[in-house]
């Protein structure tokens, strides 16, 4: 997996190599199963003693051809294909996804659907961040913040299962929309759950923020400079720890988010414990988008008009939207008819992961896992 | 049969047993802690509020295969878990449960417990180095240096107490403890040797050799069955001990309030002070995360230690003077 990335970047292999050089170091694999790899990724590790000497990143566990399975089915066929790719926040997936043809075709979407779009999109984005912060206790071995966070979670799961009737792999935006209306119900609960998740903050900041051992654990810990996160294509809460306040609904906003007031978290040393402190004010910012476009909704249709059997033109399109992990970026390459010719689908957390051999030179093993679950990768939405 | 010998056959199956009971007792009161402070209900099925979930384990554990690693050491692979397990056993006979409930009174009991639990790192690196598994091996050698270098602010913390009481008999230490606990005058010794009691009995933040995101189960990796059960017994064994020289050296072992029949009753606030210590315990493992292993390290030799020898070197002088 050669990085071709300039001429600083770190070569690595794609074989290991099978005579080691230095009697001193030995191999370890972490996974492919392993407790703190977030799904099946094995990391080929060369120690020495604690110290990491070298790291490889083995990717293809999990692949599933999701891209290949675009070339072969429409736009409403392969819908549920992008709530599978990143599980823990599969909304932005689906709005790049619908987006994508709204932009290739000229569909219009209504106002109410645009704001349905992004509340829910906002709801996911802070489940995805709770889900986050557990696992990467987890793996420090804390063993009750993942209790509260999930906690946090099932009241979010229950109030999108009743409007989308999925808990975790979404298939609710179609083009032109999304398929199910919200209700006043789903108003009150949201409405409700805000006001709960405000206070569940000082449990967070008691617990884990001020928390010596995680404050030493994460302090000074995968430091990722601004030039090494923008060598390597870093995108999402890992940049914008680095110090880099791009965020792509600021940058280059899309649906209605230049209708809301709300603010990029950045962080200063670019390492974990900053990456923490980002993540867990995007929360708060969530919290206000769907706050204001709870008092901004508009009435009218939640679904457009959209033809069934999709008339693209030859051509290629691209739409970007910012999912929990970073910029996600559907690129379509179409030849006439309703089945694209190619769809490209570039995830964030491939760029974020692609880091890790430069980043765990001369590491420790210990902090070699605080940094990898700083950065949040989910490895289903690396191999596609 | 001669009263002597009767006397110690009922000694040692009492400590056995107790041994198990302890296990069982802490085992439950381990999940339902750890289950309230993660706001759930914790054991429920076995039994009314799932009292007798530990004592199933235990069967169930007993029934498994032990599975032995090819390219292991076999015979060192079956030895390790009856070298953690057996020295654990042994500190119970010298404790001091009440006045008269002491099995074996001598007067170097406390050095006898400490050289007790001195055994467990041969046999933690029995256990990793049997396994023939690199993961074990880490676990491994991670265990041993957090032993052996948490055993040096442990002795001194301990000394501390020594040089006040000047014996080494439990019991002695207790009698001691005749007007005050020891604790209003070495509270800093405490707050060491419970760190350090912690450490040695590798429990969270201080549970590096078994972390489980990194090394899957450290050196007990590799272990099914009744050989991973003497591992727990051998933990909570140790536990325990550590809780009650906590108990007998800083809150006066069983002197509290006297009861009726105080000579045998005083075991009521023995356990009382070790049972809440040992709760004390398992809410820090809950609470906080894993410290790093060298992080680890640092805090035993730069901290502890120095802290330790500077408690021992004010409290021979204050001895000395007063």
């Amino acid at each position: 997996m050669g990085n071709l990335v300039g001429d600083n970047a770190v070569h690595v292999d794609l074989e290991p190599v099978t005579d080691i050089p230095n009697d001193n170091h030995f191999y370890l694999n972490m996974g492919p199963q392993h407790p703190s790899t977030h799904g099946v990724l094995r990391v080929l590790l060369e120690m020495d003693g604690e110290y990491v000497v070298e790291a490889q990143p083995v990717l293809g566990y999990g692949h599933r051809m999701q891209e290949k399975m675009a070339e072969h089915k429409n736009w409403m066929a392969f819908m549920p294909n992008t709530g599978r790719m990143d599980y823990a926040a599969a909304l932005p997936y689906n709005h790049g996804y619908v987006a994508l043809f709204e932009r290739l075709c000229g569909i219009e979407v209504p106002a109410r659907a645009e704001y349905i779009r992004v509340i829910t999109s906002e709801l996911n984005r802070i489940v995805s961040h709770h889900l986050w912060i557990g696992a990467m206790l987890l793996d420090m071995g804390a063993f009750t913040p993942i209790l509260y966070t999930f906690d946090d979670r099932e009241q979010v799961l229950d109030i999108l299962e009743d409007v989308t009737g999925s808990r975790l792999t979404y298939c609710y935006f179609r083009v032109g929309g999304v398929c199910k209306d919200i209700d006043d119900k789903f108003i009150e609960k949201t409405r409700a759950f805000i006001k709960r998740q405000r206070e569940r903050f000082t449990i967070y900041n008691d617990l884990i923020t001020g928390n010596i051992i995680f404050i030493k654990r994460t302090e000074g810990v995968g430091i990722i400079s601004p030039d090494m996160a923008r060598r390597y294509g870093i995108t999402g809460p890992v940049l914008r720890g680095s110090g880099i306040a791009y965020d792509v609904r600021k940058n280059e906003p899309y649906s209605v988010y230049p209708n809301f007031d709300f603010e990029i978290p950045v962080g200063q040393n670019g390492d974990s414990y900053d990456r923490y402190m980002v993540r867990l004010l995007e929360i708060e910012q969530s919290l206000r988008i769907i706050e204001q476009a709870l008092d901004q909704l508009p009435e009218g249709p939640f679904l457009g008009k959209a033809p069934k059997k999709m008339k693209m033109p030859t051509g290629d399109c691209s739409f970007t939207v910012e999912a929990a992990r970073g910029e996600l970026t559907y690129y379509l390459v179409s030849g006439g008819g309703d089945i694209p010719y190619r769809l490209k689908i570039r995830v964030p957390s491939y760029s974020n992961l692609s880091v890790l051999p430069e980043l765990c030179q001369s590491m420790l093993l210990s902090d070699l896992v605080a940094a990898m679950g700083s950065m949040d990768l989910v490895i289903p939405e690396i191999d596609r | 049969m001669p009263p002597e010998l009767l006397r110690m056959i009922i000694a040692a199956v009492l400590v056995v047993a107790f041994v198990f009971l302890n296990a069982m007792i802490l085992g439950y009161m381990e999940r339902k802690v750890s289950a309230h402070i993660q706001r759930r209900p914790g054991l429920m099925e076995v039994g009314p509020h799932g009292v007798l979930q530990l004592l199933i384990d235990g069967l169930k554990l007993i029934g498994k295969q032990l599975v032995v690693p090819e390219g292991s050491n076999k015979f060192l692979f079956r030895l390790a878990p009856v070298l953690s397990f057996a020295p654990c056993v042994l500190p119970f006979v010298v404790i001091p449960f009440s006045k008269k409930l002491q099995i074996v009174s001598m007067d170097i009991s406390l050095i006898f417990i400490l050289a007790m639990t001195s055994i467990n790192v041969i046999a933690i690196l029995v256990a990793g180095w049997a396994s023939n598994n690199k993961y074990s091996l880490f676990g491994t050698f991670r265990s041993v240096a957090q032993a052996v270098s948490y055993e040096i602010p442990m002795l001194l913390s301990i000394l501390s107490v020594i040089l006040v009481t000047s014996t080494f008999s439990l019991s002695g230490i207790i009698a001691a403890q005749k007007y005050y606990w020891f604790i209003l005058i070495q509270p800093l010794a405490f707050i060491i040797y419970f760190i350090s009691g912690m450490a040695e009995t590798n429990r969270a933040p201080f549970d590096m050799p078994e972390a489980e995101s990194e090394l899957t189960a450290g050196f007990h990796t590799e272990y099914s069955g009744m050989g991973f059960s003497f591992f727990f017994l051998a933990e909570y064994a140790n536990m325990f001990t550590v809780c009650s020289i906590a108990t007998v050296l800083f809150l006066g072992g069983w002197k509290g309030i006297p009861l009726p029949l105080g000579d045998y009753t005083g075991i009521f606030w023995f356990m009382l002070k070790v049972y809440g210590l040992l709760f004390v315990m398992i809410w820090v493992r809950w609470t906080f995360p894993r410290v790093r292993f060298d992080q680890l390290m640092t805090f035993c030799w730069k901290y502890l230690i120095p802290f330790a020898l500077a408690n021992l070197l004010i409290t021979a002088v204050l001895v000395k003077l007063i």
